[in-house]
C-alpha cells in the first residue's frame, strides 16, 4: 500500500508553490552567477581567474582546506569513537559543545581567535615579542575554519556508531587483534561512507567559509583572501565580471558537492547514520 | 537430559573464578562469586536477566574488568592478561560478524592479525578456513557477506570465527538467543557434539532453563549477581538449593506446611520428611506432573478438578488445593481413569521439596 495521501487539487498547488519557491530563491541566483560571469565571453570568464590574486585565493583556499579538513576529520573520528563507546562524566556536554558551532555566528569563531591572538589579544603581545603571526596569516584562517566547521565529521559519524554498537571491536580484539589493527581493519571500513560524506560537507563549508575567515584575514589582497573573500574585494571593486567568474568556481563546487553527496546517498544509504538514509 | 559428564579421572581444573565482583556504578553486577570448570567440560551460566551472568561471560573473556577476585586458566593469572592474549573464543549474542568482510575473511581474521612470525601462509590460511567451514557445514558459502545469510547461519560462522584461533576456552553469550525454536533445538544437539568433537573448554550464557539442562555438563545458576547453585543437570533439578531455583528449572506448585520431627504435613495429608528438612513451618513446593492422584479415601491432598484438557501427549487439569488454583500434568499412567471437572480427588505430590519459610 502507498501510504502517500492524495488531496486533489491542493497537491499539485503545493508542488508549483516549492517549485516557484525553488525556482527564485536557488535555480535563478545561481543562473544569475554564470550568466554574469560569462557576460563578456569566455576569454573575459578566463582573464580575471589566471590575475595572480585570483589565483592565490584558489591556492590559499585549496591549502585551509587541505589542513583543516584533515584535522577536522581527525578529530571527528575521535570524537564519535569516545562519545559512542565510552561512558563518562559530561559526556553530554561534549557532545552540546561539538554542536556549538552551527548554533554560533560565524563572526564569533572568527573573533575569538582575534580576542586571542590578535595586537590587543591576550597572547598578542607575546606573539608579537616572539614574531609569530596568527591572525592575518593561514594559520588564522585554518583556525577560523575548524572552528567553522567542527561539528561536520563527528555529527555524521557520532549516531552511525551508536547504532553499530561496539560488538565487532570487541570480536576483533578477543580474536587476537591490537587496538590499532582493531580500528584499521573493523572500525574504519565499517564508518568509511559516513566519514567520507562527513569530510564531503566539511570540505564545501571549508571552501566556502565567509563570515569567520573575513574577521581573521584582514583581506589583504593577493596575500589573505580566500576564494569567497576575493570575491568580495572584487565586487566591491566593481569588477563584476572577476567577482562572479571567481563566484562561479565556488557554486560550482557547490554542485559537485551536491552530486556526490547524492550518490553517497544513493549508493551506500546503509552505511551512513539513520537521518542520511533515503 | 544429557548424561554425557567431563571425564573426571583425566581432567583438571582449567578455570578456576575465585570471589569476583563487579559493579556499574552503584549497581552490582557480580558479588563474590567463585566457580570452576574441569578441562572440556561444557559449563552453562543460567540466570534471568540481569543476573549478572552476561558480565561474567564478559569478565572471563577480558572485555570487563572485575572490582575484585581472581580468575586463573590453567594456573595463570588470566586478569594480568589483555584480551588479545587471552585466546578465548568468544561467540556474541548478535554474533558481532565483521560485516563488511566475507565469510571466509571473518573466519580467518584471527589468523591474519597475527604476528608475522606467527603468521601462518596464505594456502594454510585457506586450508584452515576450508576445514571449518566444512566443520559448520557452511561450504560453498565463503564469498557470501554476513547480510546475506540467515540466523542460524550467521552464528555457525560465529562460531567458526572463534575455533579459527584455537582456543584455550570457548565462550558463548546466549547462542540461540536470537533463533526460532526449531533451529534454536537443530543447533543445540550439534553444537553439543561440536564440542566434544573439538574438546574445548566451554561456557555459554543462557537464560533458558531447558537449554542449560540439556546441553551442559554442569549448571550455574545465577541470580542477582551470585550464585545460587552449582551442579549437574539432573542434580539442580532434583534437589534445587532454593525455591527460586525451584521456580526458575520449572513449573512449580507450592504450598504452606509444617515439619514435625520426620514427619511433613501438609493440610491433612502426612507423610515422611524428606531428609534434612528444616523443622517448623515451610513451603512444600512440587512439579506439576509429578503428582499421583488418588480416589478421596485414599491418601494425599484433598482436591477438586475444576478442568481438564488434552494438550499433546499430556492432559492438563486444574484443580482447586487448598482453596488455591493449580494447574496439574497428568500423563500416561499417573493419570487416573474418569477425571472429570467437579471430581473431588486426592493428589500425592511424589517427590516434594520442603524450603524454611520466610
Amino acid at each position: 500500500m502507498n501510504p502517500t495521501i492524495r488531496l486533489p487539487g491542493l497537491a499539485p498547488l503545493m508542488l508549483l508553490g516549492t517549485l516557484a519557491v525553488l525556482g527564485v530563491l536557488i535555480v535563478l541566483p545561481l543562473g544569475v552567477v554564470f550568466h554574469q560571469a560569462f557576460a563578456k565571453g569566455l576569454a573575459a570568464y578566463i582573464e580575471p581567474l589566471t590575475h595572480p590574486d585570483a589565483l592565490h585565493a584558489i591556492q590559499l583556499t585549496l591549502t585551509v582546506a587541505a589542513i583543516s579538513v584533515p584535522l577536522n576529520a581527525v578529530f571527528g573520528v575521535a570524537a564519535a569513537w569516545a562519545i559512542a563507546r565510552f561512558e563518562f562524566k559530561g559526556k553530554s556536554l561534549l557532545v552540546t559543545f561539538i554542536d556549538l558551532p552551527f548554533s554560533m555566528s560565524p563572526v564569533v569563531s572568527g573573533l575569538v581567535w582575534v580576542l586571542l591572538f590578535g595586537a590587543q589579544g591576550w597572547f598578542g603581545p607575546w606573539l608579537r615579542d616572539h614574531d609569530i603571526r596568527i591572525i592575518f596569516a593561514t594559520t588564522g584562517l585554518v583556525l577560523a575554519t575548524v572552528l567553522v566547521t567542527l561539528p561536520f565529521v563527528a555529527r555524521e559519524l557520532i549516531p552511525l556508531m551508536q547504532d553499530q554498537g561496539a560488538d565487532e571491536e570487541a570480536a576483533a580484539l578477543t580474536l587476537g587483534a591490537g587496538g590499532w589493527t582493531t580500528f584499521r581493519r573493523v572500525t574504519l571500513p565499517n564508518i568509511k561512507w559516513a566519514l567520507l560524506y562527513g569530510v564531503l560537507l566539511c570540505n564545501a563549508r571549508a571552501m566556502g567559509e565567509f563570515g569567520a575567515v573575513s574577521v581573521v584575514s584582514g583581506s589583504v589582497r593577493g596575500v589573505t583572501t580566500t576564494l569567497p573573500l576575493h570575491v568580495e574585494v572584487l565586487y566591491n571593486d566593481y569588477e563584476f565580471v572577476g567577482a562572479f567568474a571567481a563566484a562561479s568556481i565556488l557554486a560550482g563546487l557547490g554542485l559537485v558537492t551536491l552530486v556526490l553527496k547524492t550518490v553517497l546517498e544513493w549508493r551506500h544509504s546503509g552505511e551512513l547514520s539513520a537521518g542520511r538514509r533515503h | 537430559m544429557n548424561f554425557r559428564q567431563a571425564d573426571d579421572t583425566n581432567s583438571h581444573l582449567a578455570l578456576e573464578i575465585k570471589g569476583v565482583s563487579k559493579a556499574f556504578g552503584r549497581f552490582p553486577a557480580l558479588k563474590n562469586v567463585s566457580l570452576q570448570a574441569k578441562d572440556k567440560e561444557f559449563l552453562a551460566l543460567l540466570g534471568p536477566s540481569g543476573s549478572g551472568k552476561t558480565t561474567l561471560l564478559r569478565v572471563l573473556a577480558g572485555l570487563e574488568k572485575p572490582d575484585a577476585g581472581e580468575v586463573r586458566f590453567d594456573d595463570e593469572d588470566f586478569l594480568a592478561l589483555p584480551v588479545r592474549r587471552r585466546k578465548v573464543g568468544m561467540v556474541f549474542q548478535h554474533y558481532a560478524l565483521f560485516r563488511h568482510m566475507t565469510v571466509a575473511q571473518n573466519i580467518a581474521f584471527g589468523l591474519t592479525v597475527r604476528k608475522r612470525s606467527e603468521k601462518p601462509s596464505k594456502s594454510e590460511i585457506a586450508d584452515r578456513v576450508n576445514h571449518l567451514l566444512q566443520l559448520v557445514q557452511l561450504e560453498g558459502l565463503d564469498k557470501r557477506f554476513p547480510s546475506q545469510l540467515s540466523g542460524g547461519q550467521r552464528q555457525r560462522v560465529a562460531l567458526a570465527r572463534a575455533l579459527a584461533i584455537e582456543p584455550k576456552m570457548l565462550l558463548l553469550d546466549e547462542p540461540f538467543g536470537a533463533l526460532d525454536a526449531q533451529v534454536r533445538r537443530e543447533l543445540r544437539r550439534w553444537l553439543r557434539e561440536l564440542h566434544d568433537r573439538a574438546g574445548v573448554t566451554t561456557v555459554f550464557v543462557t537464560h533458558d532453563q531447558e537449554e542449560a539442562l540439556d546441553l551442559a555438563d554442569r549448571v550455574a545458576i545465577l541470580k542477582d549477581g551470585e550464585l545460587i547453585q552449582l551442579g549437574a543437570p539432573n542434580a539442580v533439578y532434583e534437589h534445587p538449593a532454593t525455591p527460586f531455583v525451584f521456580d526458575f528449572l520449572g513449573q512449580a506448585c507450592r504450598l504452606p506446611g509444617v515439619i514435625d520431627g520426620d514427619r511433613l504435613r501438609v493440610a491433612d495429608w502426612e507423610s515422611a520428611a524428606p531428609e534434612g528438612a528444616p523443622q517448623g513451618a515451610v513451603e512444600v513446593f512440587f512439579r506439576p506432573d509429578e503428582v499421583a492422584f488418588a480416589p478421596t479415601d485414599g491418601a494425599g491432598l484433598a482436591a477438586e478438578v475444576r478442568g481438564v484438557a488434552q494438550r499433546g501427549p499430556d492432559v492438563r487439569i486444574d484443580c482447586v488445593v487448598e482453596g488455591a488454583t493449580m494447574e496439574l500434568i497428568g500423563h500416561g499412567p499417573t493419570l487416573p481413569p474418569g477425571v472429570t471437572p467437579g471430581l473431588a480427588v486426592r493428589i500425592k505430590p511424589l517427590r516434594p521439596q520442603v524450603y524454611a519459610a520466610g
